[in-house]
């Protein structure tokens, strides 16, 4: 018999039988958005309702066709499946919804020629009137408010990160468990929590006190921000420090270098990337404060380029009051149009500044080359 | 450049808790000491307390005299740093720094403590180093390469490199060979041998043929059981200890008769 021999031909492997074919999860979507639409057009058709529906038309139909083909165990893995995608996809749903707001609204008052180089000084309601009744470009910008926010953050970081890098050293390398060591943890945990009104109160009390009533400065609002950022530091920070090998700073101790040359040379650039990249974190956690900015530095309409006197206008200040007090109350549109140009700076920067973190952790990062 | 190290009564506590007990041992200069034993038994915390690295763990101590020479190494005003920039160590996994280049890692022990040198001297050091360390033919082309892109056996033996670049009189090596390969061991092996013309070593391992192989004189250490200290059973020539030890239990750990 030479038939045993040669293999039967089959069509599919038996190893593969039992298996839904691959094109099934379009079949069924492409089924759950027709009929979704139909479901939808008799109770009145809109997006939003589209999309839940088929969502839940596609998990069903998957699922009960992987149960009725496939067995119980792999239409549990497709419901699981849907669950976590579906999850996903609701969680992206603001994001995307918030940049595309900020975008569509934000773009007119960005490519408006002079927005990120002139200020609002001199800009009175007038001019908004002219421009809503005539048509006359709309004047005025957010150079005041971003140089505010970009001097305000800078000094913040400046107070911050010291001190939140060195209480993270005494933290990781001399605490050992003592009292203080917990204490500190314990008030770093505390300090995470505080609303960023009360930090904003703070500073313009203790700077009330210390320097005089009144005290409004861009320093204020630094040291304000530098409240709410440190903890976020020592807390990355810690996390990063721990994590450096024991190893190495045993190898550097048994080369005879001292404690404090360790953690300077070995412990600190070895975690660098991590430590960089925590802060600049920070700093967008920070940027985007307005409640504390508007308690310490006011807001200003003209540039004030000391950080040490006079008030200051810091972009989500401007955004509010822009909003809140438009500058032609009868004609609140240029003043909106300006104020989502300067959320969509603001988100910008934001945005750079988490590319930035990754480029620093890339950069510092230990390197692995041949 | 070399100095002998006499143990009088050391015992070593963590807290409360008793390590090793009552150690009385001389090591010789220029010669290659090995501490065998089962796991857990204290070699390789008596050998920090050689170079005062077990003060790294917090809460750990000792009581006893340890010798460099004649000075007590537990000697009141004794700066550890001192101690052990005359004492390097290696330790049982490879640790070059992961920032720092081939180079930079052989003169860590120069550049941490900011010690000046002129380029030439330096790049002599380095060169006297990696030569000592068998791994100058490897390396000498790719000096400005990170240390992590080694090997698992040249990382090791930049380590020897970099330990012996601060020129101590004693190196001790804590399992320097359980995360190599056997050829990668072999080569270690033959510089702990070239290592004794110069240098006084202590080497603490588990693997007795290698105690055998490269060890003038061994040191045999025991536990009686958890939570009891670790003691130093017998401390002889190689040969003897591996041929005709004095006391059983030596003789059963040895001989694979063990527990």
């Amino acid at each position: 018999m030479t038939s045993t021999l040669t293999p039967p031909v089959r069509k599919r492997s038996a190893l593969t039988k039992g298996q839904l074919p691959k094109f099934a999860p379009y079949v069924v979507l492409g089924l759950a958005l027709v009929i979704g639409a139909a479901i939808l057009a008799l109770i009145g058709f809109n997006a939003f309702g589209w999309g839940i529906v088929s969502a839940i038309l596609f998990t069903a139909g998957l699922v009960g066709w992987s149960a009725a083909a496939e067995g119980g165990r792999k239409a549990k893995d497709k419901l699981a499946t849907c669950l976590v995608v579906g999850s996903f996809l609701v969680a992206l749903l603001p994001l995307i919804s918030v940049i595309w707001t900020v975008l569509v609204n934000g773009l007119p008052g960005l490519l408006d020629p002079g927005f990120l180089t002139t200020s609002m000084n001199g800009v009175t309601g007038a001019f908004d009137n002219k421009s809503v009744e005539e048509g006359a470009p709309v004047i005025g910008g957010i150079y005041h408010a971003l140089l505010g926010t970009i001097q305000i953050t800078l000094l913040a970081t400046v107070i911050s990160v010291p001190v939140g890098l060195l209480t993270a050293v005494y933290l990781v390398e001399y605490g050992e468990d003592r009292t203080l060591a917990r204490a500190i943890t314990f008030f770093v945990d505390v300090m995470t929590g505080i609303p960023s009104i009360v930090a904003g109160l703070f500073a313009a009390a203790f700077f009330f006190a210390v320097v005089g009533p009144g005290t409004k400065t861009g320093a204020v609002a630094a040291v304000a921000l530098s409240v709410l950022m440190i903890p976020v530091v020592v807390r990355s920070s810690e996390e990063m420090l721990k994590i450096v090998p024991n190893e190495l700073r045993e190898a550097a101790y048994a080369l005879g270098v001292r404690k404090w040359r360790t953690i300077l040379k070995v412990v600190i650039p070895t975690a660098i990337s991590g430590i960089a990249s925590g802060v600049t974190l920070a700093i967008a956690r920070v940027i985007g404060e307005t409640a504390p900015i508007l308690v310490t530095a006011g807001f200003a309409t003209s540039i004030n380029s000391n950080v040490f006197s006079g008030w200051m206008a810091s972009l989500p200040t401007f955004i509010y009051t822009q909003i809140l007090n438009p500058t032609s109350p009868s004609n609140p549109d240029p003043s909106s149009q300006r104020a989502w140009g300067a959320a969509l700076v603001l988100i910008i920067l934001v945005m750079l500044l988490n590319l930035g973190a990754r480029l620093i952790a890339r950069t510092f990062a230990p390197k692995t080359g041949r | 450049m070399s100095k002998r190290i006499d143990v009088k009564d050391l015992n070593v506590y963590y807290g409360k808790f008793l390590a090793v007990e009552d150690v009385n041992i001389n090591i010789e200069a220029k010669s290659v000491t090995a501490f065998i034993g089962p796991s857990g038994c204290g070699k390789s915390t008596f050998l920090r307390t050689l170079n005062r690295m077990h003060e790294v763990i917090p809460g750990a101590r000792v009581e006893g005299e340890v010798l460099l020479d004649g000075d007590n190494l537990y000697g009141p005003g004794v700066d550890p740093v001192t101690v052990r920039s005359q004492i390097g160590m290696v330790f049982q996994r490879p640790n070059p720094f992961p920032t720092m280049s081939i180079r930079d890692n052989v003169l860590a022990g120069v550049k941490l403590n900011n010690q000046k040198m002129s380029k030439g001297e330096a790049d002599a050091l380095v060169e006297r180093s990696l030569q000592g360390a068998n791994l100058w033919n490897e390396v000498k082309d790719r000096l400005a390469k990170p240390g992590s892109g080694l090997s698992g056996g040249q990382q090791q033996r930049l380590c020897i490199a970099r330990a012996i670049a601060v020129e101590p009189q004693v190196i001790l090596m804590d399992e320097p060979c359980s995360a190599l390969d056997p050829i990668s061991t072999l080569a270690i092996e033959d510089l702990i041998n070239d290592l004794k013309d110069q240098y006084t070593v202590v080497i603490v391992t588990h693997n007795m043929q290698q105690a055998a192989r490269v060890s003038d004189r061994t040191a045999f250490f025991n536990i009686a059981g958890t939570g009891k200290p670790g003691k130093l059973i017998e401390v002889g020539e190689t040969h003897t200890i591996f041929s005709n030890p004095t006391q059983k239990a030596t003789e059963d750990y040895v001989s694979g008769r063990f527990g």
